[in-house]
């Protein structure tokens, strides 16, 4: 799996991300420069990772969705090619309109950093055929906002179409208000995009991907990628 | 030389915090009368903040040098060695009356001075902590400095992307009018590839990097050097406005250019802007320094010289660069997207020269600048001894069991996840033990190597006793680093005091340095960098005498950190360190008896070093399954910390010869709680190490169960623990 990290300046987990990859995919990613035009060639995989683009001083997301990089990035979705999109990468992708609804500021109007939980709805995803339908993972979050939003028919077209992909939940996997620390309707933790190869999510699988750090949760996303494209190979 | 405008008047020369002596020592050193530019300078580089006038004669006294110490206090940030070629580059440092002023900006331009002092040095910022102290709860602005000091701290930490991974917050109504932000930086850098601030070579040319220079926190450094009246709104303006974006494209452009050999040498734009990085840089070489302040990026049009020179816009830096690469670093500095300009030179005059138009508007003696500034061997009284409480003469005047409720739920003990939870304490994916045990664990790079950091000091203890309290605030640092397995290395001190012209007040600082002087000296952990921030007082009220300690200890594999939370059920409980029942300055003394009185627990530094080092050994050789340090609280508090992060209960022994509530809420120092599967192989060796090791009980069950006392179910205490703050803020009172 060749992956291509995207760097706007401000984004500050593109070395966790690397990291992640490097240590699941066994293959350095390609990090990639904000002002540039292309992806590299061969580009399987494009990872839009988390940090404050640009400080964040518009709206999040709102100047790295108009950089240069993204033509490229949409060019690259529009052809079927996956792309996954964390945190501020989550907002940069719905300002990109690769992602529709917005993310507004968390529910209790403060940046939160803890290890959430997350029932995994799909396992016939590429980014999710890892894990198992139904099955909960504990991952870090941490962002001021993330809370999903979108209107009715929106919501309604993700809901019927089955595209939220993860959803905040209790560790035994029940949508409970206590548990969706940031008030994201229907507990909506990440979406995919109708054609399914842009996947958006506020948590951190990358954060929790070694046993020595204690928890390795976010492991089977990275995995789940790598297997689709050795089947596909 | 420009003529002057303002003219030079005692009321101005005041308006700068001058003395009339020290004026007159100005007028001396460079035989007239000095610019307005001038007399700013002066009143920038001779203030408390910069020249640590009031200080510095004692600080001198202080242990700084060790086998492993590259760097020590005089840089930007101490540098120790860890081995594998790798340095740590770290220091606190206080942002106090700015973050009263305005809490969000004043915190989050802390946390990114601080930052900026670890980078300046070569070093990549691995982690941050804080140190908060607030008024008392009851205060009608505390609930907002906690909210926005906690957001300031966060919002620029979380976006320059460095875990905050500990700290400690406190309140108590002598912060009242004047709380304390103490940021720490903690960084790594190759061990030969450290920069240092002092210039070389004539002619060569002085950058200006980073973000431009507008009117913000002019006369910041003053500011911090004074007491705040009832108008300390009014010095707002003096407040700088903080660019975490910026400081994370600087920091990437900076360690670009130093990693392809371009730099001579660098110093951050801090306190004093300008003035003081370029006076340093020259000074620091044996070099004059020319300046065109025409070339110096401004954000706004019509400023003057003065205010160039004094102006404290933050996300700067000032270097010299190697001729042949000064093209290659523009070049990087301009893909971030930096402002880039030579704006002077160094000489061999060893002159502060500068030039606006066509005009000098300074012409000042480099090395004087800082050498000859005041020096003041302020007169002290040595605080008055307390007594020691007796702990049969306090009545206790509710069981113990509801002591420990009282306890866990107040302010200063109550869990501080409220806070800790807007600090991303997870990015660099390093993070091994996040906030809530006795030291954060960072792992470096990819490991197995990894850092152990704390930040302490018991402030009460030090108001009682400076000297003691000083001791204590290292052994307390020394034993958290102890309690997770690291050898504790080195520390930063961030010495937060009143008003030095008041001996009671120098008498409070003289007191704390001696003994964390002794404390560091006997516990062979020196003091390689290090912040004084004094007059932090509000209508002639002093704070509480708060020397923090930050420090830093190494783990040689990460994987083998200890944890306070109890492993597993039917383990024994063990207490390390020797028990008299300590009341005097306890916390129950003040929460529960009302009375905050006596002198504090004295600090045995051979027993703390014994002690701390029977706990490494034990953790070393597997013996231990937890241990925490107690400290606030004693022994009760710190078992109802281990059950909490477990969940897993205990049934205690009561005390035989010593009173209960002494026994379970005594503060003596040097002491340690450890599980165990095999308490024999513990008792055995401490018999040999001359430890003092008693048997506690045992874990197990989901009650913290006390003999003849009411048991207290683990998960309502937790519920008690975690409810405090959130309510607080919330609003409930």
């Amino acid at each position: 799996m060749k992956s291509a990290v995207l760097h706007f300046p401000g984004i500050n987990r593109e070395r966790d991300m690397a990291r992640a990859l490097r240590h699941i995919s066994g293959r350095e990613p390609a990090m990639v420069w904000h002002a540039d035009t292309e992806l590299p060639a061969g580009t399987d995989l494009v990872v839009i990772p988390g940090g404050f683009s640009y400080g964040d001083y518009l709206r999040c997301g709102a100047i790295a969705a108009r950089a240069p990089i993204m033509q490229a990035v949409r060019a690259f979705a529009q052809k079927g090619g996956l792309v996954l999109a964390v945190c501020n990468g989550f907002q940069i992708a719905c300002e990109a309109g690769l992602l529709p609804g917005v993310l507004m500021r968390n529910a209790q109007l403060r940046f939160i950093c803890r290890d959430v939980y997350l029932r995994v709805e799909r396992s016939d995803t590429a980014f999710t055929r890892g894990y198992n339908a139904g099955q909960v993972i504990r991952v870090p979050v941490a962002h001021g906002e993330g809370n999903y939003i979108a209107d009715g028919e929106t919501i309604a077209r993700l809901e019927g179409e089955g595209r939220v992909v993860f959803r905040y939940s209790s560790p035994d996997g029940m949508v409970d208000p206590n548990w969706n620390h940031n008030g994201a309707l229907n507990a909506i933790a990440g979406i995919i995009n109708e054609r399914g190869n842009v996947l958006g999510m506020m948590p951190h699988p990358e954060n929790h991907v070694e046993v020595a750090m204690g928890r390795t949760d976010g492991r089977g996303l990275f995995a789940g990628l790598v297997d689709h494209f050795q089947k596909a190979a | 030389m420009a003529s002057n405008d303002p003219p030079i008047t005692p009321e101005l020369i005041a308006e700068h915090g001058l003395t009339p002596d020290e004026y007159a020592h100005i007028v001396k050193l460079i035989g007239r009368e000095p610019s307005f530019t001038e007399l700013g300078i002066f009143s920038a580089m001779w203030n408390e903040h910069c020249s640590y006038k009031s200080s510095k004669i004692h600080l001198r006294t202080l242990p700084t040098k060790a086998p492993w110490v590259i760097q020590g206090p005089g840089e930007n940030a101490g540098v120790i060695d860890i081995g594998d070629g790798l340095a740590v580059v770290f220091k606190m440092e206080s942002h106090n009356h700015p973050s009263y002023i305005e809490p969000y900006q004043g915190a989050a331009t802390g946390v990114g001075g601080i930052l900026r002092d670890v980078f300046t040095m070569g070093a990549r910022p691995i982690a941050c902590l804080n140190a908060l102290s607030f008024g008392d709860p009851g205060h009608p602005k505390t609930r907002h400095v906690v909210a926005g000091v906690v957001a300031g701290v966060g919002g620029y930490g979380n976006s320059f992307g460095v875990p905050t991974v500990g700290g400690e917050v406190r309140f108590h109504r002598r912060y009242d009018g004047n709380c304390l932000v103490n940021a720490m930086a903690v960084g790594i850098a190759e061990k030969d590839k450290i920069f240092y601030s002092a210039a070389s070579g004539v002619g060569m040319p002085i950058v200006y990097l980073g973000s431009k220079t507008g009117r913000d926190g002019i006369h910041g450094a003053s500011m911090a050097s004074a007491e705040f009246g009832a108008d300390a709104e009014e010095k707002r303006p003096t407040v700088q406005v903080g660019d975490p974006f910026s400081e994370k494209l600087l920091l990437e452009a900076c360690l670009e250019i130093m990693a392809e050999g371009c730099v001579i040498a660098i110093q951050d734009m801090g306190a004093a802007g300008l003035t003081c990085s370029a006076v340093e840089m020259g000074a620091k070489g044996d070099l004059g320094v020319t300046l065109d302040l025409d070339k110096v990026p401004c954000r706004e049009t019509g400023m003057s010289a003065y205010e160039m020179m004094l102006s404290e816009s933050q996300e700067r830096m000032l270097m010299v660069l190697k001729p042949e690469k000064e093209k290659l670093a523009e070049s990087i500095f301009r893909k971030w997207g930096l402002d880039f300009a030579v704006i002077g030179e160094t000489t061999p005059s060893k002159r502060f020269l500068i030039r606006h138009g066509s005009t000098v508007m300074a012409d000042l003696p480099i090395k004087e600048l800082g050498d000859e500034a005041p020096v003041y061997e302020r007169p002290f009284a040595q605080s008055v001894k307390l007594p020691v409480i007796d702990a049969v003469s306090v009545k206790p005047p509710m069981s113990m069991a509801d002591a420990l409720e009282k306890l866990i739920g107040s302010p200063d003990l109550c869990a501080k996840r409220w806070v800790f939870e807007q600090y991303d304490h997870v990015i660099l994916g390093n993070t091994v033990q996040r906030p809530g045990g006795d030291a954060a664990v960072v792992r470096i790079n990819d490991g197995p190597k990894a850092l152990a950091l704390t930040a302490d000091v018991t402030p009460r203890y030090c108001e009682a006793d400076p000297f003691e309290g000083g001791k204590q605030a290292v052994a307390e640092a020394y034993r958290n680093l102890s309690a997770v397995g690291s050898q504790p290395l080195a520390l930063t001190d961030n010495l937060n005091f009143g008003n030095p012209e008041r001996r009671e007040i120098m008498g409070q600082l003289v007191g704390c340095i001696q003994g964390i002087g002794a404390a560091a000296r006997a516990l062979d952990f020196p003091i390689v960098s290090g912040n004084v921030s004094l007059y932090n007082e509000t209508n002639g009220r002093a704070i509480l005498p708060t020397p923090t300690i930050g420090g830093v200890g190494v783990l040689d594999d990460f994987t083998k950190s200890m944890t306070l939370a109890f492993k597993a059920e039917g383990e024994s409980i063990l207490l390390v360190g020797a028990t008299e029942g300590w009341l005097g300055q306890s916390l129950y003394l003040r929460e529960v008896c009302g009375r905050e009185e006596g002198a504090p627990p004295p600090v045995d530094l051979a027993a703390e070093r014994r002690n701390a080092e029977f706990i490494r050994m034990l953790i070393r050789d597997g013996l231990a399954t937890a241990v925490h340090d107690i400290s606030d609280g004693g022994i009760l508090v710190a078992l109802a910390e281990m059950t909490m992060a477990s969940r897993i209960g205990a049934v205690l022994e009561s005390p035989a010869a010593i009173a209960a509530h002494a026994f379970w809420f005594g503060e003596d120092q040097a002491r340690f709680v450890v599980t165990a599967k095999n308490a024999e192989a513990i008792l055995d060796r401490a018999g040999t190490a001359g430890v003092a090791v008693a048997r506690l009980g045992a874990t197990g069950g989901s009650v913290l169960a006390i003999a003849g006392e009411r048991p207290l179910v683990v998960s309502d205490l937790l519920a008690r623990f975690e409810a405090w703050l959130p309510a607080y803020m919330a609003g409930a009172d």
